[in-house]
């Protein structure tokens, strides 16, 4: 589905790998080496080179509202541009179900966006995401702030989408989520990718 | 225009007395404010005199050429304020690029709007007319620009998070960046909204209260200062608009990225 082929910025060294549909693929990494660099290069929000396609089309074949759309971006730190939490979906009503699957409160559209738990963003950024039917999804530590339950059921939902073809792209600190969700892993360290056997390998 | 009072030489000195008077003052309350004021006002002094000289001979030549050239002069030197004004903005060249040209479409056409068709100077480049009024809207349009310019680069700096969380949703760059043009605008029309609505009650402007002190009669200084507070206001308009709608593609790309490594001091 996501082909990437010599994906090159600075702080990145020439990066290639494929991600299919319904596939989850885990990076980690050290702070600093190049994790979130490459998560944006593949959104398109910075200037990049090398070949990046989507079912065969390469990114530049589309406008790029019409790439992010496709190819969905969370960051750890979600940006939000407006204080009421209704303006940052285009159907909040329609988001009652799977907000309460992430243990999200049915009133949290009370409170300013301002007033929120980081937890709380992190869940509502991945909804507003999601919202969009995006085909690949990338995650910057997606449930980085949030304690063990609430790390179930997003992980519990993101299965589900994958089952009906998301392909995931999750950047994880945790070892033991990269081992539970994700049937391949990879390792970045100073821009550099490598598929995780090396880092078996070398011992970590 | 026959009975107004001429100043001599003697009163200027009286007047420069009072700007020595506050320096003194700043001096025994150690406030360190004496150099600065000083030094402007003797800057006042050189260029209002340069001024005058140079109006004098425009007056006198009425020639298309040269009064162009003042007005290209002062278009520039306003293209140049308006760089200095930006504060980790847009790389110098481009602040100057974007704010002159926006200047110069837009105080060009406004000037010669009101020259040709409501003051109808004959010729209607005559630099009596021309050169006070393009210098009027000259002034408001520049800081009407460099305000936009300003609040809409610390804008985007601000509200980056916000701004590409819609371009990850699929915006575009206009609809990203709208909230942020928006405040742009706002702020570089603010001054000229707040003189539209305040003057008369709170300030009597300089160019109607010049021409009553010249003889003229209050309603028909109204009537011309409202025609140039209109200028003003049509000119500040098109210039930011234009000004801050160029900024924002020089913000983006054309992939619709935000470009904030494109301003200085990053």
């Amino acid at each position: 589905m996501l082909a990437v082929r010599n994906l090159t910025r600075p702080g990145l060294e020439p990066t290639s790998f494929e991600l299919a549909g319904g596939e989850c693929v885990a990076l980690r990494g050290p702070s600093g080496a190049g994790k979130t660099l490459l998560l944006r290069a593949l959104a398109d929000l910075d200037p990049s080179s090398g070949e990046v396609t989507l079912d065969g089309t390469p990114r530049e074949k589309m406008p790029a509202p019409q790439w992010r759309r496709r190819v969905g971006y969370v960051p750890a730190e979600p940006g939000w541009w407006s204080e009421r939490l209704g303006d940052h979906f285009q159907d909040w009503d329609g988001q009652a179900g799977p907000a309460h699957r992430l243990k999200i409160s049915p009133h949290v559209d009370e409170r300013r966006v301002s007033q929120l738990s980081t937890g709380e963003r992190q869940r509502l950024a991945l909804l507003r995401a999601l919202e969009h039917r995006p085909e690949v999804l990338l995650l910057d530590e997606p449930t980085g702030p949030l304690d063990e339950e609430a790390t179930a059921a997003v992980e519990s939902l993101l299965r589900e989408k994958q089952s009906n073809g998301l392909a995931i792209f999750w950047v994880t600190h945790d070892k033991r989520q990269a081992e539970r969700v994700a049937g391949r892993r990879f390792w970045i360290d100073s821009g550099r990718l490598r598929e995780a056997v090396l880092e078996d390998a070398k011992g970590r | 225009m026959t009975d107004y009072i001429r100043l001599d030489y003697w009163d200027l000195a009286l007047a420069a007395a009072l700007l020595l008077g506050v320096a003194g003052l700043s001096l025994a309350l150690q406030l360190r404010i004496e150099k600065k004021l000083l030094i402007a006002g003797l800057r006042c002094a050189l260029q209002l005199a340069l001024v005058g000289l140079v109006l004098t001979k425009l007056f006198e030549a009425v020639s298309p050429w040269w009064t162009g050239l003042a007005a290209l002069a002062m278009i520039l030197f306003a293209g140049r304020e308006i760089m200095a004004r930006q504060e980790r903005g847009f790389q110098p060249v481009w602040a100057y690029g974007i704010g002159t040209s926006a200047m110069l479409m837009a105080a060009a056409l406004v000037t010669v709007f009101a020259l040709t068709t409501q003051i109808k100077a004959d010729p209607w480049y005559d630099p009596r007319y021309a050169l006070p009024l393009l210098g009027m809207i000259l002034g408001n349009t520049m800081t009407g620009i460099a305000l936009g310019l300003q609040r809409l680069t610390e804008g985007a700096r601000q509200q980056r998070p916000g701004i590409e969380a819609l371009l990850c949703l699929g915006a575009t760059r206009r609809t990203a960046l709208l909230p942020v043009t928006r405040q742009a605008l706002t702020t570089a029309l603010m001054p000229i909204i707040n003189s539209l609505a305040a003057t008369g009650l709170v300030s009597l402007p300089g160019m109607m209260t010049g021409q009553i002190l010249a003889g003229v009669e209050p309603l028909e200084a109204v009537k011309y200062q409202l025609m140039i507070m209109f200028m003003i206001a049509g000119g500040t308009t098109l210039g930011a608009v234009t000004a801050v709608f160029v900024g924002l593609y020089r913000l983006t790309d054309n992939r619709d990225r935000l470009r904030l490594d494109r301003l200085a001091g990053d």
